[in-house]
Order: C-alpha cells, then structure tokens, then sequence
C-alpha cells in the first residue's frame, strides 16, 4: 500500500507525460487526478492506523549503491512524521490536481503540466519516505527540478525563466550545503541510513553527558582542525544540513527566490512553494533531531534564522501589491515561525504548524488564484477592489484562509502558530535565543494579521479600481476549482481542533513515538502548557490589533497609507524593496559572476583558447596548405628540382651524421 | 654457374606464362582482322582469365610447400615473403583490370593493348618482388614502368593523360638514373650485385670510412629512386598531376601495385641486405617518412579534385607505411604489411567511387559535384563515406587497424616524436576526408544524380566497403598469414 501511494503519482506522470493528448485532451488530466485521489485516500488510511497506535516499519524496494563500506537502498521508512507528511502532500497534491483541471483550461501544454505536477508529487513522496540521506538527497534534488521546470511552465516569458533560474541557482547553494553535510555524516557515522545515524547520534549523546565510557570509532571524529580552528564536527554537519533546510524552506538569506517562484501558474505555487516543497526543510531537519539536539549552537542558529525570518518576511508583505507575493512573503514568514519552534526543541510544534499551514496556505493561494482567474490575470491588488459581491465564494474561502492564516481562535492556525509562540516563550527561560524569538514571533503575528487583512480589504472591499471592460467578465470559478476549496476551508477551520491533542497534546509523545527527537523538547513542551495567561492572548491580541489597524488603514481611511508612505519613504521603498535583498545579491554576487563570465568567454575562451588553439590551428593549416600547393607548380623542371633538393639534402645530412 | 635443368625452373612458371600469355594476346591482337570491339572483348577476357590463373598459381605453389627457393645465382627469389606481396599485386592488377572493362568498352579507353600493358606491368613488378640481385631488380622496374609511362598516356587524345605520360616518363627516368647510379655505386664499394653476397660485405665495413661512406651514398640514390616510386615526399611532385591525368583504373595500379611493389623492395634492402645499416637507412626513411605524412595531410586540404586528394592521401599513406619500416623491427614489418593490404582494400573501394561519378556519359572529378548525393543515392553515400572513415583511420573500421599496428611498431622502436607527427598529421586528413562526408551527407542537393552505377562497380564496391565495415570482426586468419610471412622473412 505504501509502495502504491509513493509510485502511483510516477505512473501518473509517465502516463501524461509520454502519452499527451493520445488518449483525448482530458486524458493526462484526468488520470493524474484520480490517481493522486486514489493515493490521498491511501495515505488517510495509513494516517488512522498509525493515529490508533501503529509501529514503524521499513520497506525494502532495491539496492541501490554498495560499494565498500558504504551501502544506500531504495527503502521507504514509514514513521508517523513520515505519514503526517504523506497526507499532507498527497492531500493537497490531489486538490491542487483537480483544481488545475478547471485554472489551466485554456493551457494547450496540460498533459506537460499535469506530469510535472505528479512528478514532483512523486519526487515529495520519494523525500518523505527516505530511509537514507541519499534518497532523501534524490528527493530532494527531484523536487527541486519539478519546481523549476514548474516555475519555468509559461517558457514564453523571459520572467518565468528567470524566476525558474534563480530558484534553481538559490536552492543550489543550500543543496551544496546539504551534500557536504552529507558527506559529513558519512565521515562521522560511517552510514547515510537514518537507523545508524540515530544510533550514533544517541552514543554520542551519552557520550556528552558522560552516561558512557564506552569508546566508539568515531569519537576522534568529534573535532576536526580546520586552519587554526577546532570545530565540533557535530555542529559543523547541522549547520551545513541546515543551510540546506534554508535554501529549500526559504530562510533568511536564502529566502529570494519564493517571491519570484510566484511567476509560475497559481496552482503550483500553492502545491509547491506554499504547502509542501518548502517545508521539505522542516521536514528535514524534525527528522534529524536526534542529531541537530547534540548542537546547542545549530539549535541557537535555526531559531535565530526561523525568529528573524518570521519577523522580516512579514514586514515586507506588508507594502507588496501583488496578491501572489503577499501570501508568497506570507509563506516565508510562517516557515520562520517553523523553525523558530524547532530551534527551541519543540519539535512536534513546528509539525504541526507545517500540518496545518500547508492547508489554510494552500487555501489562500488557490483562493487568490481563483481571483486572479476572475479578473482576468490581473494580480496587481490597486487594480481590484470590492471583488466581494462578485465572487461571494472565494471571498468566504479566502476569509476562512485569512482568519485561519492569523490565528483567529479555533481555527487551525490559532493552535498551531500560538503553540509555536507559547514554546518560544518557555524555552526563552534559559535561552536568550527563546526570548528572541519569543519578540519576533509575536510581532510577526500583529505583522501577518495586518498584511492579511490588508489583502482581504484591497482585493474585497472598498472602492472598485477594476477597468470596466474587465468587470464585464469577471465570474465565480467553476465547481472543480470550488470544492478544493471547501475541502481545504474545512481543513483550515477544524484541522487543528481535531488534531491538537495528536500532536502536541499531552499523549503527543505517544503519538510521535521515536520519530522526532522527545526529550529535550519535553522540557520545552510541558512549560509550554503552563505559560502564564498572558502569554496565551499575546497572540490573539496582536491578531485582533492588526485587524483594526488593517481595517482604520484600508476602509476607514484609505488616503492614509500612501500619505504614510510619504511620509516614511525610506521605511516604505526599504520593505518595498525587500530590504534591498536582491539588490545586494546582484550587486555581491550576480554581477561580480556576470563579469567573470564575461571575462573567461571573450578574453579566456575566445581570445586565448579560440585564437590560439582551434582558430590558430585551423589557419595556420590553411595556410600550410597554401605553401604547398603553390610549390605545386605543374613545372616539370621544378619537380625535378625539388627532388635533386631532396637528395641532396639527404646526403648532406648522412655525411653530416657519419663524419660528425 | 650450375647447369639449369628444366625443372628447376618451376618456380619462375607463373611469371613465365604470364608474358608468354600477354604476348599472345598481342600477337592475336596485331595480327586479328575481327571488327575492334569483339577484339577488346577477347583481350580483356583473356588477361582477366591469366592474371586469375597466375593469382592462384601463387596461392598454390604457396600451399604446396614449394617454396623458398633461388634461381639462376639468386637473382631470382622465390619465398614467402614474395609470394605474400605478388598476391597482393595480381589482387590489385585484377581489380585494375576489372575496373576497366567499363570504360574500355566506350571510345574513352579502347586501345587493345591496354590489358597487355597492364600485364607486362604485373610481370614487371612480380620480377622486382622476387628479385635477388641488382641487376634483375633494374630489369623488373624497368618492365614495370615502362609499361606504366605508357598507360599513364593511354588516352593519346586527351591532353591532360599525355601530360601525365610525359611528366611520369621524364621524371622516372630521373628517378631510374638515381636508382642505377646508386646500385652502381654499391657495386662499385661491394664488387658484387647480388643481395647476399652485398650483405654479407655490407656487415664487414666498419663505420666510419670511405668503404662504408660510399656505400651509404650507393643506398641514399638508390632509396630516392624508390621513394619516387611510392611517392613518397620530396619525391612525390609528380603524384598529383599523373593521378589526375591517368585514366582512374590506370591511377588505381599506380596507387596499390606499383607501391607495394617499390615497397617490397625497399623491405628487402632494409631487412634483409643492408640489415647492419640501420643507422643509416633508418634516419633516410624518418625524413621521408616525416615530409611524407604532413605534406599528405595539409596539401590535400586545399584539393577540390577528388583524384588530387586521393592522390596527396596516398602520399600521407606512403608517409606512414614508411613510418612502419623505419621502426626497423619485426612489429613494424607486420604493421607495413597490414597497412599495405588494408590499404589496396580501401584504395579499391575509393577508386571505384571516383569511377561511379559519372553525368551525362562524363566523368566528373570534382569535390563538389558530391553536394548532397546521399539524397539520390544512399548506398553509394554510404559505402564512399565508409572508406573516407576508414581511410581517416576511424575505428572500428578496418582503416584504424593499419594505423595502429604502423604507431605500434613506432613506439615499440621508440620513435616517439614521429609517432605523434604521424597521429597528428592523421587528425589533420581526418578533415578532408570528412569535409567530403559533409559534403555528400548536408550540403545542398543542387544537382540531379550520377548516371546509373555499372553493376561491376557496385560489386567491388560493395566488396571494399563490407571488407571495411566488417573486416574487423575476421582478423585472425590474415593477421596469422601476415605473421608466418614476416617470421619467414627475418
């Protein structure tokens, strides 16, 4: 059964991929969809299994690599992380599926999409039932190719293609990290499966606090000297898996390329760079734990990065106009708060906050696409306004999406994010990294709400900014873009009502088992439920200011956000430009590489190599060539001249070589 | 001087029929009163049916076991190592003819006795093979070239053929004046003309003194009129002329039997006469051998006559069979004698390509009428490019082996920098014989297609072309003869 929910979705993509529109236009389309349906049904069904108490297991499928020591199968692990992630992905993969069928009717390269949707689906799947780092590698490398052959879909426009590099060349430097780390462990453990490197992690733990004396290989291993430096191996292979964790995620640093991902169609932003491939991080790094909670200082780290993340992807959705890179700088923010929760130890909360993020933000962006859909491509929120009567629907869904996005209470994201915030509160007793992200977490929260409605108010009310020939066309999405909205409304609504008490609720030791590292979290986990009371309406309160704030700013008073901007310009063109991010990279980076290129191909490549090598080569043969035929003059006394010079000339070089 | 029985000359029997049957030949052909073309029709039936009959003559006395022997003082040989290379030369001589019966039908090349040439020629050069001594070495080239001068002629009406007569006779004649004076001058030094009798002297010198000096001039004249012979630079300046102005079939024997025949020659002297010179003879052959490959490889590029190219080619080829002998060792003799068959089989299949270019009842000689032919004739693109691989030294065709085996035998002997020369200048060939391949293969189809191909030439190019493609797949039987040949020899 595992087995079919991780290869299903390939067959469906070699199916829509290789067949196209033989089998009829809807064919790929539909093939793909129900087959994701058919595995999301199996994933639920394995979810319940293990919610009532299943064991871990391991499928073997082939092998893969032996050589030496070093040995890595094809082999799913099937924990509960493991399955929390299956009907994550597949579920909203499914959606995402059907969805596409109705956003992308006009597309004439469906067949192309729909086998790239499934292959990522396939490559998601492959990442999350890795039982070695090596296949997790595979993975993770796939989804990031499905990603950019994704972002890339509309090859036409040269800013698709741009966005798809960026995605490709940013991820690229966190994926150099996460090999190295790789090979770190190799080093270290002797082993890439997960089973040797918990085991080693554990002996080394003991080790640590000095619970063993037993002396294991490798222990000399512990610290490497690099130059005059002695580095703790152990923080060294977490910093540079998370380094991994960040370009895929999105971190701080490594986070510019998800905004511009938005170029590719609605759906794939929702699947890919919203609910499942950018969590792929978090996922990462809970499943390590064992590992990552040996590093006190790779812990520090994550948090920092997680709090900081958090806080600065939200203050620059506060000015974006585009209703995609709002909820995009939205998602960079909420994998922050991820983070934060597991740099502090709460493992099972940064879980479940994925859990319940990748629902409601799925449901935002396919919202949002369905209002892209409705004024005609339009994403510019200046140019819509009072979209609400129009399309009553996809308001509601969007309200759902919004309420759950900032934390309105009993929707999903209230348990979740506010669980995050009440952990960073709890461990800030003896990390001053805690109380950080304790600070920023919470200004996040005022920051999300107030972007969040922002949107819901410029897109849905107020005065309408939509050109008339426009509005003559606007409509409510049809039904297949429809109901994966209600299923996902309701995932947003009750999800984490449901399942609070699976994931961080008293039995949540029980329910994760030894999938994430419990211990050290422990601590963390059970001050979390008894942080003072304000500490649990911190939260609330922010949410609840930022709508005011949103709704004085937008409906009350809506000259008074550009006077505002006026007024602080720098502030404004500061997080309009994305604290000038992409402009320090193009400057430190881009164009120093531009000019190198530049460099190696017009002087190395065409002047050196070209001028003196083939083109050299090539002319001075020719003209070799032209030196002999002209002694070629068809004159019988210069042929026989030539050959008395010949034999003369040999010997003058035989009495030469006798006598000298 | 022992009395000769009739008997013993048995193993002269195949060189013997062959002139008495061309004489005939001639003779029915002066003294006949039947209309010309039935007249060419018998003549060249019957020197195809002789030259088959000495072919297996050869083959037979080889398997008979009756071989090595010596005639009249040894001036006349007969072991395996001559058997090997007359083979070689009635192979191509019988193609030669082959060839022609095409053309020797239409008002191109209609002489009757051009069959007859062809096999006093043949006679000629098996007389050079199995010769033990200067003076039936003279003799044999003598008979061989003179004939040749005359076919490179053959067609009195064309200007560019008597050219090429004209220019191969007066520099031959040169190149005869050099051999005869050099062998002149190792009689004079040694007292004797034959081949053992000067060896056994030749190992009594003692370098250096005038003895020697004298006799390493001797060998210097006579090696120059030899390379003149298989072209090799700086000797080579009449290649491309004749080959262009001689009838192809005519070019074709010029290409693969007089060469092989020069270069059994030039095996003999080396090997096995003046085997204690090798100092000597071994830095002649290096030069040669070095002006040889690059001049080959980067004239040829220049060529847009399709005959000039295969002409320069063949100097590039000389350049590295010479390459082979002047490793000096027994890896090299093997090389030399591969390179000198692979190459008769590849020559063959080009020659006959140039021969299936035809328009309009014309032969058409240049590179670019090719433009775009694999459109209107696929298996003729196919086999031409084939060979032009082959001759490129691509492997796995068979084109690659006679090049590994010649750059074997160089390294074993140490000859480093030639070696690379010689990979080098093969790199450079490998262009002109491609840019043909490019030619044939995507370049525009401007013209309409060549006249039908005869069904003759389409066998021997077929024959040429499989060998090549294929021949790799069978090498053990021929590379065991080349083998057995060589032992026998040193």
């Amino acid at each position: 059964m595992i087995s079919l929910i991780v290869f299903l979705p390939l067959i469906g993509a070699l199916f829509a991929g290789f067949s196209g529109e033989r089998f009829g236009k809807e064919a790929p389309e539909i093939v793909t969809s129900s087959l994701l349906t058919l595995t999301a049904f199996l994933s639920w069904i394995v979810f319940f299994k293990f919610a009532a108490g299943g064991e871990p297991f391991l499928i073997f499928i082939a092998s893969w690599i032996t050589s030496g020591t070093f040995q890595a199968d094809w082999m799913l692990r099937i924990d509960i992380l493991t399955v929390i992630m299956l009907v994550v992905v597949t579920t909203v993969s499914s959606l995402v599926h059907w969805y596409s069928i109705g956003y992308m009717h006009t597309d004439p390269h469906r067949s192309r999409f729909f086998s790239y949707l499934s292959f990522f689906t396939f490559a998601m799947l492959i990442l999350v039932t890795s039982d070695n780092l090596l296949q997790m590698f595979f993975g993770w490398e796939g989804v990031g190719l499905a990603s950019y052959l994704l972002i890339g879909f509309w090859y036409q426009r040269p800013r698709a293609n741009a966005a798809a590099m960026k995605a490709f060349l940013v991820n690229r430097v966190g994926d150099f990290g996460f090999a190295l780390g790789i090979l770190g462990i190799f080093v270290l453990f002797g082993a890439v499966d997960f089973e040797s490197i918990f085991n080693g992690s554990r002996s080394i733990g003991n080790f640590f606090e000095g619970k063993s004396q037993e002396i294991l290989p490798f222990y000399d291993l512990l610290h490497i000297d690099f130059l005059f430096w002695k580095i703790d191996t152990v923080t060294l292979i977490c910093l540079l898996l998370f380094m991994g964790a960040m370009g895929k995620s999105a971190q701080f640093f490594l986070h510019t390329w998800l905004p511009d991902a938005m170029e590719g169609p609605t759906p794939v932003s929702a699947l890919i760079h919203a609910a499942t491939m950018v969590t792929a991080g978090i996922f990462m790094v809970a499943r390590l734990s064992p590992l990552f909670v040996l590093s006190p200082f790779a812990m520090t780290v994550i948090t920092v990065i997680g709090a900081t993340t958090a806080f600065f992807a939200a203050t620059v959705a506060l000015v974006q106009n585009d209703i995609k890179r709002v909820i995009a700088y939205s998602t960079c923010s909420q994998l922050g708060y991820m983070f934060a929760a597991l740099g502090v130890g709460a493992f099972s909360v940064g879980v479940f906050h994925l859990f319940t993020h990748a629902f409601f933000k799925a449901l935002l962006f396919l919202g949002a696409g369905s209002v892209i859909h409705a004024v005609s491509e339009e994403q510019d929120m200046n140019k819509m306004g009072g979209l609400c009567s129009y399309i009553p629907k996809t308001y509601l869904m969007m309200l759902i999406g919004t309420f759950a996005l900032t934390g309105f209470p009993l929707t999903s994201g209230y348990f979740s994010k506010d669980a995050i915030i009440e952990a960073t509160y709890a461990a800030s007793f003896h990390s001053s990294a805690g109380f950080y992200a304790f600070l920023m977490t919470s200004m996040a929260a005022l920051l999300t709400s107030f972007y969040s409605w922002r949107l819901i108010f410029l897109t849905f009310h107020g005065t309408s900014h939509i050109s008339s020939e426009i509005k003559e066309h606007i409509h409510e999405s049809p039904m297949i873009m429809l109901v994966p909205l209600f299923i996902l409304a309701f995932a947003s609504l009750f999800f984490g009502f449901i399942f609070k008490s699976f994931f961080i609720g008293k039995n949540y030791d029980h329910f994760f088992g030894n999938s994430v590292f419990p211990s050290s979290g422990t601590a963390v986990l059970d001050a979390m439920h008894h942080v003072p009371f304000w500490v649990i309406w911190t939260p609330t309160l922010a949410m609840i200011s930022g709508f005011i704030f949103a709704l004085l700013l937008y409906l009350k008073w809506p000259n008074f956000p550009s006077r505002l901007a006026e007024q602080n310009i720098f502030l404004y063109k500061f997080l309009l430009n994305k604290w000038y991010f992409d402009d320090l990279y193009h400057f430190f980076f881009v164009r120093p590489i531009i000019w190198l290129g530049n460099f190696f191909w017009k002087r190395g490549d065409t002047f050196l190599i070209d001028g003196f090598g083939p083109d050299a080569v090539a002319a001075r043969t020719l003209d070799l060539s032209r030196i002999f035929s002209r002694f070629q003059t068809g004159y019988l006394y210069h042929y026989a001249f030539i050959m008395l010079i010949g034999l003369t000339f040999l010997m003058t070089f035989c009495i030469w070589r006798i006598l000298g | 001087m022992s009395k000769v029985t009739l008997s013993d000359l048995l193993p002269l029997l195949p060189e013997i029929i062959l002139i008495i049957g061309a004489i005939l030949i001639l003779m029915y052909g002066v003294f006949s009163s039947r209309e010309k073309a039935r007249l060419n029709e018998i003549a060249m039936g019957f020197s195809l049916a002789l030259i088959l009959l000495i072919f297996s003559m050869t083959i037979l006395s080889w398997s008979s076991g009756s071989i090595e022997s010596e005639l009249f003082d040894g001036a006349f040989v007969l072991d395996m190592f001559s058997s090997f290379v007359k083979c070689l030369i009635l192979f191509s001589s019988f193609f030669c003819l082959l060839m022609s019966v095409d053309l020797f039908k239409s008002e191109e090349l209609s002489n009757f006795e051009y069959p007859v040439l062809i096999l006093f020629s043949t006679a000629g050069m098996m007389m050079v093979v199995s010769s033990g001594n200067f003076i039936s070495l003279y003799m044999g080239m003598e008979i061989q070239s003179l004939s040749l001068y005359i076919l490179a002629s053959i067609q009195r009406e064309s200007l560019r053929s008597t050219e090429a007569g004209l220019k191969y006779f007066v520099l031959g004649a040169l190149a005869s004046g050099m051999s005869l004076y050099g062998i002149s001058l190792i009689y004079g030094f040694t007292g004797s003309t034959n081949f053992s009798a000067i060896s056994r002297l030749a190992s009594e010198f003692h370098a250096p003194d005038e003895a020697s000096l004298g006799l390493v001039f001797g060998l210097i004249f006579l090696l120059a009129g030899l390379a003149f012979k298989i072209s090799a630079a700086p000797f080579h300046m009449w290649t491309p002329d004749v080959y262009m102005g001689a009838p192809t079939p005519v070019t074709f024997l010029f290409a693969t039997a007089s060469k092989i025949t020069s270069i059994a020659v030039l095996i003999r002297l080396t090997m096995s006469v003046f085997p204690v010179m090798i100092l000597q003879w071994q830095q002649i052959l290096i030069f040669l051998s070095l002006c040889s490959m690059i001049l080959g490889s980067f004239s040829a590029i220049g060529q847009n006559n399709i005959k000039r190219l295969v002409a320069y080619s063949s100097i590039g080829h000389a350049g590295f069979i010479l390459l082979g002998l002047s490793a000096g060792s027994q890896a090299g003799l093997i090389g030399v004698l591969v390179y000198m068959s692979i190459y008769t089989f590849m020559a063959l299949g080009i020659f006959s390509c140039i021969l299936a270019m035809r328009r309009g009842g014309e032969a058409v000689e240049s590179i670019n009428t090719l433009s775009g032919i694999a459109k209107h004739e696929p298996m003729f693109a196919f086999l031409f490019a084939t060979l032009l691989f082959s001759l490129a030294g691509i492997p796995p065709l068979l084109g690659f082996f006679a090049k590994f085996y010649v750059l074997l035998a160089a390294v074993g002997s140490h000859l480093y920098g030639l070696a690379l020369v010689a990979v080098l200048s093969s790199v450079v060939s490998a262009f002109y014989y491609l840019r043909i391949v490019k030619i044939m293969y995507f370049d525009e189809a401007n013209q309409e297609s060549f006249d039908p191909i005869s069904s003759i030439i389409h066998v021997i190019l077929l024959i040429s072309g499989g060998i090549s493609l294929f021949g790799f797949a069978f090498p053990r039987p021929f590379m065991y003869i080349v083998k057995t040949v060589v032992l026998s020899f040193l």
